[in-house]
């Protein structure tokens, strides 16, 4: 407890330290939870659009197409996720 | 920022971020960094190969003429008769514009010695979002009216009326700012991304080269990052894809309004 205390005299001094800390934690922890979702929704998209293919093999050209675009809108989220990183670390 | 850590060097985002000026510096206006050379490249490039597959043109296509009349037909089959159909033809020039100007920008990311995608940084990308933006909207207003093309975008057909309110502002924002802005953040945070991870497992295996006599551990990243350029190749390649065919779809709503 009193390691703790002490501990926390010397960042109080230090509050850009902290500052820039907390800012790397925040990203790292917001892109980690922005790719959770996306994640599970490519996975969903494309194990369907597999299943729609190996039932009609015929129809396999169009599946891909709307494939990638399902793809396309799912994974800006986690994009999105990933330039709020960039920004809160770097910019 | 600078990231240290066992005599291992990270590059600070700045450095891989801001180019300085190589060409007409001190110019204010024509001062050319590598960024906007890729773009000069990515501009002239198409041109070039098109203009060399016209010029021998034949009626049993080879070489450079292959690669251009079976790219011509990929985008005809997998983007405008997917996602328009046979009166979006005449939106192929601009397809075909965006495709390959994205794409030639992309590539660089795996070409030695340049190895920086141009579309990494983000006023390209929101620039042709722009460009698509006021595309598909001038489509929608010419074929079918200011008014019936506002009404068509923000109430789609078979909402209950509790709902209405809801739904139109969603649509709104989905169709007017979202649209655009999810276009050019797609393309540029992709072709970051995809750098960034390059940057990391290049400059892993150079350090491991420099510092570590444990063969197999040195070549496990340049493994990696041999796959990873494959897989860049195809990133490139979808983007421009991806790109390309959600403008189409975009032109294909405005052109045809559910009913």
């Amino acid at each position: 407890m009193i390691d703790l205390l002490a501990a926390a005299d010397v960042i109080a001094d230090k509050p850009d330290q902290i500052l820039v800390g907390l800012k790397a934690v925040g990203a790292g922890l917001g892109y980690g939870l922005a790719a959770i979702g996306p994640g599970v929704g490519i996975g969903l998209v494309v194990g369907n659009a597999i299943t729609a293919m190996a039932r009609q093999p015929e129809s396999a050209g169009m599946v891909r197409t709307t494939m990638f675009l399902g793809i396309a809108f799912t994974e800006a989220l986690a994009l999105i996720g990933f330039v709020v990183f960039i920004l809160l670390n770097f910019a | 920022m600078k990231l240290q850590a066992m005599g291992l060097y990270f590059p600070d985002i700045e450095h891989l971020l801001n180019w300085p000026g190589i060409l007409f510096e001190g110019s204010k206006y024509f001062e050319l960094n590598k960024v906007g050379i890729i773009y000069l490249w990515a501009m002239i490039a198409p041109i070039l190969l098109f203009t060399l597959a016209i010029r021998k043109s034949k009626l049993v296509p080879t070489g450079v003429q292959t690669i251009a009349e079976s790219s011509v037909d990929f985008v005809r089959e997998n983007v405008v008769m997917q996602t328009i159909g046979p009166d979006g033809m005449k939106f192929m020039p601009f397809l075909m514009s965006l495709f390959f100007f994205i794409f030639f920008s992309n590539i660089t990311e795996v070409i030695p010695f340049i190895q920086l995608p141009g579309n990494a940084r983000m006023a390209a990308p929101a620039m042709l979002a722009l460009v698509v933006w006021v595309v598909f909207n001038a489509v929608g207003i010419k074929s079918q009216g200011f008014f019936k093309y506002f009404k068509n975008t923000i109430i789609p057909p078979g909402v209950p009326g509790a709902l209405l309110p809801l739904v139109a502002v969603i649509e709104f924002v989905s169709t007017f700012f979202v649209r655009p802005f999810s276009l050019a953040v797609r393309l540029f945070a992709n072709m970051l991304a995809g750098h960034l991870l390059l940057v990391t497992f290049a400059v892993l295996s150079a350090a491991l080269w420099d510092s570590s006599p444990l063969i197999s551990i040195v070549w496990a990243p340049f493994v990696v990052l041999i796959g990873l350029t494959g897989f860049e190749v195809l990133v490139a390649f979808l983007q421009a894809f991806i790109f390309t065919i959600l403008t189409a779809v975009y032109i294909g709503g405005a052109l045809h309004p559910e009913h």
